[in-house]
């Protein structure tokens, strides 16, 4: 179109800014602005603590040496490592990926791992080749945002299952599936965070982890079991994963964002074979092949640092700040408030009280310089809304306490604003909305 | 005309505009660098005044939306450097940012603005909220438009079409803001005005007229493209074109606001033009209405904006 056609268009019919307005797919029907992703764009500024992002401490690391590590790969190895590889990932990789998993119990072969960015990719990948639009995907109540954004992209139904301090419940799980079968929807697979879960910070209990397996057998339901965080357990050994005990039933996730660095964007999938080979083919149509040099790096540091002793650190340092929000939480917040108390990860799940709504509350937490992730972005299609994620991983204690203390005061403003207007329900979207990766 | 040596940009802030702002200030930038001057992106923060002791611009443009930007507070800061900059000093900023106070101001200056109330939120509490709540609808009637005092963005705000969405309306509002503006809502068609001075005193840009998707022109619907269809110029009668032309030109000389305003206005069925508030950080991002009836003008964004920071420059600190 010309200029002065384009010009002439506009005057009849008003510009629209966006001329391919009209053409996007229905999935990118809630690609849209948002107040709460204003919100968070302040969050990133100094000045606030956010005890929002989930964003691991990398400064931790023994970043000299990484470096030092990262620059004679490059010289010894450049030539494989600045090519391309196999959609399915470098072999010396998936070697060690095997080692990681068997300290939760995983017997594997490199054959069934497909390396992926970050295990986000992993999830982005199952759903392609599982799920087709109004597909019912089960997720714990509440769930991963950054998953919940992926079924929402492939257009899945997600049901929600009810979750208590031990986890996923195996009677709600049971109910749910014979519900939906009993009306004729197609269940695709069930998605659990069973350690440390994002964002409620509670662990499937080991007792209820054969019932859970038992039930999605005798459904036929594949399990998701997407275990960021299963190495930063704060007392004792590694849970044992659910994979441990079905290989053919339960596709793992697995990613090096916690214990290394999420900045190299390595994750993985570890599927029985039929899945596997559609992961891999999936892979190659998405990317081609992951990256080259972010395997190799991984690889090397697994290889020549000490990344066990490495990993026992970030423990520490974690535990250190987790239990510097338990006790700022239990000092500072006003009655009615309840938490969990996760034994790892990087997750306190908050209860607000009666009436008080997260999502309303931010924009004053944010100017009273604190913030948070509210509970909506855990739900998909509601709920939520007096529920907030707080994370721990990323401020040092006294920030931790300073952000507590701020957040304590903003909520008690919000019981009077509730005893003055009684319960209300601010209008806005529902559903996953949240700003961006370090807040995932 | 004064040659620059560098200026900056000042975009961010702490406000939830940040996001806004930063996108407005990046727009700026770019034109400018087209234009061929050395503009510099800076955040109002800790480092915002060594920074300018340091390496003095020869004029600053203020994009930073909501509070900073607009109250007055970085104007005043950059008024004690002796820093010249693009649009109104800070008291004027005061008065056009406080929405109550500009509508006073316009209003005692001829322009109608819709009959309304500003409530603070401890009044509520210590008055009952139900018995003032009655009163407002008692009063103003419905449909109803509630909105923080200040702020921008439509952050806070929401249409009020029942007296059960009142009280959700004002704790709505109270999330951004301690004070609430309640005023009738007006039925018609929204228009924005911006008045600019590049040199030969303000003048009022081609009325954009806002056509929101979902009917409503809140936070998304200003910043997706494609949520909102703009006229530029509005389709509406040319009598009502030019009355909006004066009321903006009017809002800009009663609060005192110079080189650039935007202001927000609803013509009625009737053709009544209402002022709803003025703007003197207006967005300048590419869903923004100030660039677009620049461009209906016949001013290229660049040029303008180089324009204002010469005259800024010349005008000194």
């Amino acid at each position: 179109m010309s200029e002065g056609a384009r010009h002439a268009n506009s005057r009849r019919q008003g510009s629209r800014i966006d001329p391919y307005f009209d053409q996007y797919a229905e999935r990118a029907r809630g690609m849209v602005a948002s107040e709460i992703r204003a919100l968070f764009a302040v969050t990133a500024r100094p000045e606030i603590v956010s005890l929002a992002g989930g964003s691991p401490y990398v400064t931790a690391l023994p970043l000299d040496v990484v470096g030092d590590m990262v620059g004679r790969l490059v010289a010894d190895r450049g030539s494989v490592a600045l090519q391309y590889c196999t959609a399915q990932g470098d072999v010396g990789l998936r070697e060690k990926i095997c080692e990681v998993m068997s300290l939760e119990g995983i017997r594997a072969h490199p054959d069934d791992v497909v390396v992926t960015v970050g295990s986000q990719q992993a999830l982005d990948l199952i759903t392609r080749i599982f799920v087709d639009p109004d597909d019912v995907v089960l997720a714990e109540a509440p769930s991963y945002v950054g998953a919940l954004s992926s079924f929402a992209g492939y257009q899945a139904d997600v049901v929600h299952v009810a979750m208590d301090d031990d986890g996923l419940i195996p009677e709600a799980l049971e109910n749910t599936i014979q519900r939906l079968t009993a009306a004729g929807r197609r269940i695709k697979f069930l998605y659990t965070v069973p350690n440390y879960q994002n964002p409620a910070g509670v662990t499937l209990a080991a007792q209820r982890r054969p019932r859970i397996l038992e039930i999605c057998q005798a459904a036929g339901l594949l399990v998701i079991e997407d275990n960021p965080y299963g190495l930063l357990g704060f007392d004792g050994e590694p849970m044992r994963s659910l994979r441990a005990d079905d290989a053919e039933g339960v596709v793992y996730l697995g990613t090096f964002s916690k214990t290394f660095a999420p900045g190299v964007r390595v994750g993985w999938a570890a599927a029985p074979p039929a899945i596997r080979d559609k992961l891999v083919l999936a892979a190659e149509s998405a990317v081609l092949c992951h990256s080259s040099f972010s395997q190799l790096v991984v690889a090397e540091y697994l290889a020549t640092q000490p990344w066990r002793e490495q990993v026992k650190d970030f423990r520490e340092l974690y535990r250190q700040r987790r239990d510097a929000m338990l006790d700022a939480l239990a000092a500072q917040m006003p009655d009615g408030c309840r938490w969990t108390t996760p034994a790892g990860g990087f997750y306190v799940w908050l209860e607000l009280p009666e009436g008080v709504n997260a999502k309303a509350m931010l924009p004053r937490a944010v100017s009273s310089r604190v913030a948070y992730v509210p509970g909506t972005g855990f739900y998909a299609g509601g709920g939520g809304t007096d529920h907030l994620r707080l994370s721990y991983c990323f401020p040092p204690p006294d920030r931790i306490r300073e952000g507590v203390r701020r957040l304590a005061s903003v909520i008690e403003a919000e019981i009077d604003l509730c005893a003055t207007f009684g319960a209300t329900s601010p209008s806005g979207r529902t559903g996953p909305e949240t700003p961006g990766p370090g807040d995932l | 005309m004064t040659e620059l040596d560098h200026v900056v940009v000042l975009a961010g802030g702490l406000s939830p505009e940040r996001e806004v702002s930063l996108r407005s200030g990046r727009r700026v930038r770019d034109a400018l660098e087209e234009a061929g001057v050395d503009a510099r992106m800076a955040d109002a923060d800790a480092g915002l005044i060594p920074a300018l002791l340091a390496d003095p611009p020869s004029a600053v443009f203020p994009a930073i939306h909501g509070s900073y930007g607009e109250d007055g507070a970085i104007r005043e800061i950059l008024a004690l450097l002796g820093t010249p900059y693009v649009g109104s000093v800070a008291s004027a900023c005061r008065s056009a940012f406080d929405k109550p106070t500009a509508k006073a101001l316009v209003g005692a200056a001829g322009i109608t603005t819709p009959e309304s109330v500003t409530l603070p939120r401890e009044i509520f509490h210590d008055l009952g909220a139900t018995a003032v709540i009655d009163r407002i609808s008692a009063r103003l009637g419905l449909p109803l438009f509630v909105k923080p005092a200040r702020g921008g963005s439509s952050l806070g705000a929401s249409p009020v079409r029942s007296a059960a969405e009142l009280p959700t309306a004002i704790v709505s509002c109270f999330a951004y803001g301690d004070t609430a503006l309640i005023e009738r809502f007006i039925e018609g068609t929204e228009i924005a005005v911006s008045v600019v001075d590049l040199g030969d005193g303000p003048q009022a840009l081609p009325a954009v007229e806002i056509v929101p998707a979902a009917g409503q022109y809140d936070y998304t619907a200003r910043y997706t493209a494609g949520q909102t269809a703009f006229y530029t110029q509005a389709r509406l009668p040319s009598a009502a074109l030019d009355s909006a032309a004066k009321a903006a030109s009017c809002a800009h000389a009663a609060l005192g606001l110079r080189d650039i305003s935007r202001t927000d206005l609803i013509v009625s069925q009737s053709g009544e033009v209402y002022f709803l508030e003025v703007n003197v950080s207006p967005g300048m991002t590419e869903t923004s209405t100030l660039p677009m009836a620049l461009d209906a003008a016949g001013h290229e964004f660049g040029a303008a904006c180089l324009t204002l920071l010469r005259l800024a420059a010349a005008r000194g600190g």
